[in-house]
């Protein structure tokens, strides 16, 4: 079906994507390629539509303009579970636990729907979940009694649990330690090298930097920067961006 | 379930805590199918309302306190149910059959007003199964058949009151047996999670691959033909209905909301507690009229409160 064009690898595509709230533009027209197993970071300013972008592309928020294109197919119009069912993953800002289920239970539901596993494989699947985001040890706790940081790795493992090809990660290393920091990193690091295409913002940039081959610069609801993160942290209109909006 | 190896936890699960309440509750319902040859029929009768009091009451708890859709309508069900027995013994079905016959057309009818009530969220979801509830009420009085706006007798029943009683009894009993093995089975599989994943949060939910819409509308057809089958279990206890007004009343609801609200939302048990509680008390108080009526709202709504903020 896919035609083989030069962008017919890319896992991810997104094309003059657009997000309005009534008369606030919060997307103004986003074009990006994300091929297969590319782990790429994102930064800007508070404000500038970043998570936004994560919602229009696992589809919690519908589109006002342009076409999500995943795994080759547009998905524009796919509810946000059919994409979590073909392989999206994706973590909120603002945590959004199951607060009456345990931890375990919680990863549970992304084992059992997003990666489609029944008995046995998805509690199985539930678990390596959380021992990948160091959950373990409280997995029979409610959410509920999570303190913020438990429940931001339990948006974490709860994504890892519908086995994803796409991570979505929305600021997962805020308020961490060094040593927290450091082994979230080796985590992701981990997950990139299983060939899992990972899309991460952040504000620690440390972090991103210690992990992503490719950054973007999100400001005012378009791409103002993209390409290797060095140059990318360089540029003349990150600088701008980022001394103007104060980060 | 607790030989879940990683690290060595072991997880507990919904699966292990509840069999012991299965092995517990099999034995008490074949005690209850035998209590006819123990009690006398006068006794046994009356336990009747307590199988349809904890039927509703299980069966509005998996609505709202699992799937977290909180409906004050479900006297729609309660009273198609008892109006379905009329339909479907005119057509010449004896009036327990009726009962089961009825409760498949019920679903069809509470699959279909799904997607009415889902177009409202929340606080509005609430009102509008409640209009829903009084729509239903106003189709099925102006059939002159049905008794218009009278209610209306059983036209063919079972004549031998002792015999009458006891079918009832058992139809009652077996319509709750089997409103709690198919909650339980329902909590158990898979879908229990999804539930309580999209009565905490639904937009996670979704973005973990549950079709919440689906899951959301499989336990409103449940929730309907339980309630149907309860004011079937009615209307044959009373061999007809009252009046629409009786059968269709929202009072229904309000005890609903106070017998599982008062033995516990979101858990199984609960609803069974809260029905006994209720029953009790409707039986040593009913003659006590007022005072009655206002000692239960003062307990119902102190027990509320508590529950909403613990939640
Ligand atoms: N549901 C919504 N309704 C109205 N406005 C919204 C909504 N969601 C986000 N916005 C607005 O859209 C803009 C972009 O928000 P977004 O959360 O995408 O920014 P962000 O880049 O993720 O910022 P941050 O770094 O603070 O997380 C903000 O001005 C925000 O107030
Ligand atoms: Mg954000």
């Amino acid at each position: 079906m896919t035609p083989p064009t030069a962008t017919a690898e890319a896992l991810l595509e997104v094309d003059g994507l657009a997000k309005s709230y009534g008369a606030l533009d919060v997307l103004t027209g986003v074009d990006l390629a994300v091929p297969a197993g590319q782990a790429l970071g994102i930064v800007g300013p508070n404000g500038a539509g970043k998570s936004t972008l994560l919602s229009v592309i696992n589809g919690t928020e519908r589109a006002t303009r342009g076409v999500v294109r995943f795994a080759g197919r547009d998905v524009t119009s796919v509810s946000p579970a059919d994409r979590a069912r073909a392989g999206m993953g994706r973590t909120f800002q603002i945590p959004r636990p199951f607060t009456h289920l345990t931890v375990f239970e919680n990863a549970l539901a992304g084992a059992s729907y997003g990666a489609g596993l029944h008995g046995h494989a998805a509690d199985m699947r539930a678990l390596e979940a959380l021992e990948m985001a160091d959950m373990l040890d409280v997995a029979n706790a409610p959410a509920g009694s999570l303190p913020l940081l438990g429940r931001k790795r339990l948006e974490l493992a709860r994504a890892l649990a519908t086995e994803p090809r796409l991570l979505l990660l929305d600021e997962i290393a805020g308020g961490l330690t060094e040593a927290e920091c450091d082994s979230l990193i080796a985590t992701i690091r981990q997950l990139h090298g299983e060939g899992i295409t990972i899309i991460w913002i952040e504000h620690v940039v440390k972090a991103l930097t210690a992990v992503v081959e490719r950054l973007v610069c999100l400001a005012t609801g378009v791409i103002v920067a993209d390409g290797p993160p060095d140059e990318v942290m360089r540029s003349a209109e990150v600088q701008r961006v980022y001394l103007g909006g104060g980060l | 379930m607790a030989e879940l190896v990683p690290g060595h936890v072991r997880v507990d699960r919904l699966r292990r805590r509840m069999i012991a309440t299965q092995i517990v509750g099999a034995v008490v319902i074949l005690l209850l199918a035998l209590a006819p040859y123990v009690f006398v029929p006068a006794v046994t009768s009356q336990w009747i309302k307590l199988f349809y009091l904890i039927t509703l009451a299980t069966v509005w708890n998996l609505l709202a306190g699992y799937a977290g859709m909180v409906s004050v309508g479900q006297q729609a069900y309660i009273g198609l149910g008892a109006y379905g027995i009329f339909v479907f013994n005119d057509l010449g079905v004896n009036p327990y059959a009726g009962a089961l016959v009825a409760s498949v057309a019920i679903g069809v009818i509470a699959f279909g007003l799904s997607f009415v009530a889902f177009r409202l969220r929340g606080g509005y979801f609430a009102i509008g199964t409640w209009v829903i509830a009084e729509a239903v009420r106003q189709v099925v009085v102006r059939f002159d058949s049905l008794g218009a706006g009278r209610g209306r007798s059983i036209a063919d029943y079972t004549e031998d009151p002792v015999m009458r009683n006891l079918f009832t009894y058992w139809l009652a009993l077996g319509i709750l047996a089997a409103t709690l093995i198919a909650t339980l089975f329902l909590l158990r599989s898979r879908m229990g999670v999804a539930l309580q994943s999209i009565r905490d949060n639904e937009v996670a939910a979704r973005a973990l691959g549950i079709h919440v819409g689906r899951a959301k509308r499989i336990v409103f057809v449940i929730a309907g033909i339980g309630a149907g089958l309860a004011g079937s279990v009615i209307s044959l206890q009373q061999l007809g209905v009252q009046s629409p007004n009786q059968i269709f009343s929202v009072s229904f609801s309000a005890f609903m909301v106070f017998m599982v609200l008062i033995g516990g939302i979101g858990t199984i048990e609960g609803p069974i507690v809260g029905a006994v509680v209720y029953y009790v008390m409707d039986l040593y108080f009913s003659q006590m009229g007022l005072w009655y009526t206002s000692a239960r709202w003062a307990c119902g709504t102190s027990r509320c409160s508590v529950c909403w903020r613990s939640s």
